[in-house]
């Protein structure tokens, strides 16, 4: 890649990272707060934060630190927390641009989060390296300042303003599902259906004894499964059903 | 104990750092397969839903306040696609609505 295009593309991944940045600083806050009952300090809570970026593997290990469990609780609970990274990480080595070096890709997937993982997927085409830089500039020190300034002066802000900034994730996860939704009736329908049985999971007798992580997983295989083999995608990334249909508009 | 803290974060960034880079470093060719190409197709938008619902629900003091985040963010997110402002109207919404229901609770 030429170097005025390399800048281009960071810039760029700092862009989107602004966004991802401010939202990670205000959940991380709220993080911090859990780290310091589980008797974090500071430099600890921050370190954790650097390192995993990852706000259910995060909670996961400050809760059962807390509750004094082992290493192998631990281990266990951050693979149950994180398997969704396992698939986003296959999705996002066929994003990656062909020209993306094996070196980049140990940087950029200590960085698999949610919200960076949907705006490389929303991109046209391939994701380049430099872009995932641009967004890690922004996004860890946003999450690892966040967690340290929640260890120490998390009291001090008021609760509504706490539970306000609480959805804002929720609310960036709903701004990366809606727009594909829009222009796809089939993904649009994939999402409904996602809904309504993670709602139903959760209510359930039985079923919402499971835990959330184990849910979320369940639930994403074998809807995503389904939904592959029901509507499967061409090699463009395009769903085959609806691209006959154009086409069949067309003539 | 304090240092023991040390040894706890480095498990769980082993775990997840192995979940993260193994796929990504060891899968380097386009996937071929048609099942897994339409799986892996679905699977971010399917993963966000079920993490949004209804969590975003439950998250706040009330379940209305939450609703509302829920259907102020799927608009604004439907007319701007702009992942800030439909991040700060889901805050601001529930901000304003915890403040009426307080009112209204006397």
């Amino acid at each position: 890649m030429k170097k005025r295009e390399a800048k281009k593309e960071f810039t760029h991944g700092l862009k989107m990272g602004v966004p991802i940045g401010i939202g990670y600083f205000v959940v991380a806050f709220s993080l911090g707060i859990n780290a310091k009952v589980a008797g974090f300090t500071t430099i600890q809570a921050g370190l954790a934060s650097m390192l995993l970026m990852a706000s259910a593997g995060e909670y996961a290990l400050f809760t059962l630190v807390a509750a004094g469990a082992s290493y192998v609780e631990i281990a266990v609970m951050e693979l149950v927390a994180n398997a969704r990274y396992l698939l986003m990480s296959c999705a996002l080595s066929q994003k990656l641009h062909p020209e993306t070096k094996f070196f980049q890709r140990f940087f950029i997937g200590q960085s698999i989060t949610d919200e960076m993982f949907g705006a490389a997927i929303g991109r046209d085409k391939f994701c380049t390296a430099v872009f995932y830089f641009g967004m890690m500039a922004v996004s860890i020190p946003g999450w690892t300042i966040g967690t340290m300034l929640g260890v120490a002066v998390g009291n001090i802000l008021p609760a509504n303003i706490v539970t306000a900034l609480s959805v804002g994730l929720y609310g960036m996860f709903i701004a990366i599902v809606v727009p594909p939704s829009k222009k796809s009736r089939i993904v649009f329908c994939v999402v409904l259906v996602s809904a309504a049985l993670s709602t139903l999971f959760a209510f359930a007798p039985l079923l919402s004894k499971l835990s959330e992580g184990i849910r979320t997983i369940i639930l994403t295989i074998i809807i995503s499964a389904g939904a592959a083999l029901l509507f499967p995608v061409d090699d463009d990334g395009n769903i085959i059903a609806e691209k006959k249909k154009e086409v069949a508009n067309e003539q | 104990m304090n240092s023991n803290i040390y040894l706890y974060i480095l498990v769980a960034f082993v775990v997840t750092y192995l979940i993260r880079v193994l796929p990504l470093t060891l899968i380097r060719k386009p996937i071929t397969n048609r099942f897994i190409k339409s799986f892996l197709f679905y699977v971010p938008y399917v993963t966000l839903t079920v993490m949004t619902f209804p969590a975003i629900v439950m998250a706040t003091g009330s379940v209305v306040s939450g609703l509302l985040a829920a259907v102020v963010g799927i608009l604004v997110a439907y007319f701007t696609e702009n992942l800030f402002l439909v991040a700060g109207a889901s805050c601001i919404i529930v901000f304003l609505a915890e403040l009426l229901i307080n009112v209204l609770k006397g």
